[in-house]
């Protein structure tokens, strides 16, 4: 009698269902994405891209930069293998190139959306969850930046900035900081007006308690399936903005600004031309299809 | 109806106002001084001084936008650092071109997205449906810029059918519809027109899934109405969200088409951007960029508009 007294406060505050139930869901999805060949596939693509670009200046057999005026544009297959993929307009080993200009390429597409979804993510759930005034100025403000084109507000904030990778890189990172937040915002909104969440509320739990505990849980995972989706759009707007000689400066290499200078090749070696925009093709259709596998193994609508 | 028709339009006007204002801004924010952007930068301190005052750049921020704004508004975009003209003048024609390359590309790409999405709706999980996915996909996911490089080896340098750049014979004189302009637009309006068409595969593919599953099909289907008299309810019930897609899509088309005129030397508002960032004719890029950008906001309006107005039941506050 006297030790059902004692305990009750405690024991009730602490439910702590949310572990046990979060591995189960992860379990989940895990093993949806298992049992889905698609996903694994091009996940597999990816990996693998990864990791030729992580160990480029191991696997790459020239210098990415050594140009030679004999051997320019050299065909496929060039001096029995040498030069597997040919050479470059000034002469450099097209294979190197590429594994190299994989490493910036990736960045340049990454980078941006990832603190997107840190700066985008934070904003978008602060205002859904405060609400009122809050929201209102949060969210007039992303109306802005919605109101243009992503392509245009990017070439135009880089186009203004000057070349440069820093430059390209913020341009990028405020094209997807308000997409983010409105996604982080809508969801928020939803989860806020939840029964579980009112009634934590109800039982004296402070905000950020419930923002920490309730509601991040719960918006993380859609908002990251959204911010993935971006990575393939992003791929193609960094390399855009460096096929326009907004991004990367020669010579470094990278897909883009390769495209770019490779464009004069077309008439004389078509084939080498188009393999910087293979790469970019292949890389960004990999993040859409298992960001794809992702949203329904997640089971995250929209 | 109405209430919400002057409310809608209300709320543009402090839209177009920020946008203004964004645009305003990239001149700021360009590296060196504002006046950069007015005066050559080799021209006389005298002048440079003359400049400063009469357009009121040596006055406070806010007030500086207001000058702005009023002389936009009146049409005077400033003049092109690297040819001396109007930027007003060289965006008209511009404009023209790609307004009509963005259209060509948005019915192509809203046909057969249409024809695509709906033929996977109704053949849901064969490999009709699986084939249109990945096809939509793989056009949401190709970097459009490199499309066109593939076309123009196919097309023009191998098989030497259509021409690879231009917008016409002898250079960008007077467009008419016949083959000889005809065949210079085939080429950038198939590669622009891969976006919207993935998009809107997935879009009618999503909508006509969902209709054919509603209560008041099969109700249909019971009362014995045969394929196309159904075909006809559900274009009815899709047609307002497949149009509010397609109408931003005909907004990204204008904005987004600066990498696709660059490969095909397309005489558009692309090609004004590019040339305006190589040369960093800043009048030229913050002119064309706010041209476009009140265009995508007008239409943004007008999709929502039509949107309630063929679907009342849409209609927010």
């Amino acid at each position: 009698m006297s030790t059902t007294i004692a305990s009750p406060p405690a024991a009730i505050a602490v439910p702590q269902p949310a572990p046990s139930r979060s591995r189960g869901y992860w379990q989940g999805v895990a093993r949806r994405l298992s049992r889905d060949p698609v996903t694994l596939f091009f996940g597999a693509i990816l990996l693998l891209m990864a990791l030729a670009i992580l160990f480029a200046p191991l696997l790459a057999p020239h210098d990415p930069y050594q140009t030679s005026m004999i051997r320019r544009l050299r065909p496929i297959w060039f001096q029995d293998g040498r030069y597997p993929l040919g050479t470059d307009e000034l002469g450099r080993d097209m294979l190197t190139r590429l594994l190299h200009g994989g490493r910036l390429s990736w960045f340049l597409g990454i980078t941006p959306v990832l603190i997107a979804f840190a700066i985008g993510g934070t904003l978008g759930v602060i205002a859904g969850f405060a609400g009122g005034w809050v929201n209102m100025m949060i969210m007039r403000t992303t109306d802005v930046f919605y109101a243009f084109p992503s392509v245009l507000l990017a070439v135009a904030i880089s186009g203004a900035l000057g070349p440069g990778i820093s430059n390209a890189m913020l341009s990028l990172t405020l094209v997807f900081i308000p997409q983010i937040i409105r996604v982080a915002e809508s969801t928020t909104t939803s989860v806020r007006n939840l029964d579980y969440v009112e009634s934590a509320r109800a039982s004296g739990a402070g905000a950020l308690t419930i923002v920490r505990v309730h509601v991040l849980p719960n918006v993380l995972g859609p908002i990251f399936v959204y911010a993935t989706s971006l990575i393939s759009v992003s791929m193609i707007l960094a390399s855009g903005l460096s096929f326009l000689g907004l991004g990367t400066k020669p010579p470094e290499p990278e897909w883009g600004l390769m495209l770019n200078t490779l464009r004069t090749a077309i008439y004389t070696q078509p084939f080498i031309a188009m393999l910087p925009g293979l790469c970019i093709f292949a890389t960004s259709m990999c993040f859409n299809m298992v960001s794809d596998g992702l949203r329904s193994a997640m089971d995250v609508r929209a | 109806m109405l209430l919400y028709l002057v409310r809608r339009v209300l709320y543009a006007i402090p839209i177009a106002l920020a946008v203004g204002l964004v645009c305003f801004m990239l001149v700021q924010i360009a590296p060196g001084d504002p006046i950069n952007a007015i005066v050559p930068a080799d021209a006389p301190q005298e002048v440079v001084e003359q400049v400063r005052r009469d357009y009121g750049l040596d006055k406070p921020l806010p007030i500086q936008f207001g000058l702005w704004i009023s002389r936009v508004v009146q049409g005077d975009l400033g003049r092109s650092l690297a040819t001396g003209r109007p930027v007003t003048a060289d965006l008209v024609s511009a404009i023209g071109n790609t307004l009509m390359l963005a259209l060509v590309a948005a019915g192509i790409g809203f046909v057969m997205g249409s024809i695509l999405g709906t033929i996977a709706a109704v053949f849901r999980g064969s490999l009709l449906d699986k084939a249109a996915v990945g096809f939509a996909a793989a056009g949401v996911s190709i970097p459009h810029y490199w499309l066109g490089m593939v076309l123009v080896v196919l097309f023009s340098v191998t098989l030497n059918w259509l021409p690879a750049m231009g917008a016409g014979p002898g250079g960008s004189g007077s467009w008419a519809w016949d083959w000889e302009h005809v065949k210079f637009l085939i080429l950038p309006a198939v590669t622009l027109s891969v976006i919207p068409m993935g998009i809107i595969t997935r879009t009618v593919r999503g909508v006509v899934m969902e209709l054919l599953n509603q209560d008041f099909v099969t109700t249909l289907r019971g009362k014995g109405l045969r394929r196309g008299g159904i075909a006809l309810h559900v274009v009815k019930n899709a047609a307002p969200s497949v149009l509010a897609v397609m109408g931003l899509q005909l907004g990204y088309l204008m904005g987004g088409s600066i990498l696709v005129e660059t490969v095909f030397s397309w005489p558009g508002t692309g090609f004004l951007l590019n040339s305006a960032i190589f040369q960093r004719d800043l009048p030229v890029l913050q002119g064309t960029i706010l041209v476009l950008a009140i265009f995508f906001v007008v239409l943004n309006l007008a999709v929502d508009l039509i949107q309630t107005a063929l679907d009342p039941r849409i209609r927010r506050a």
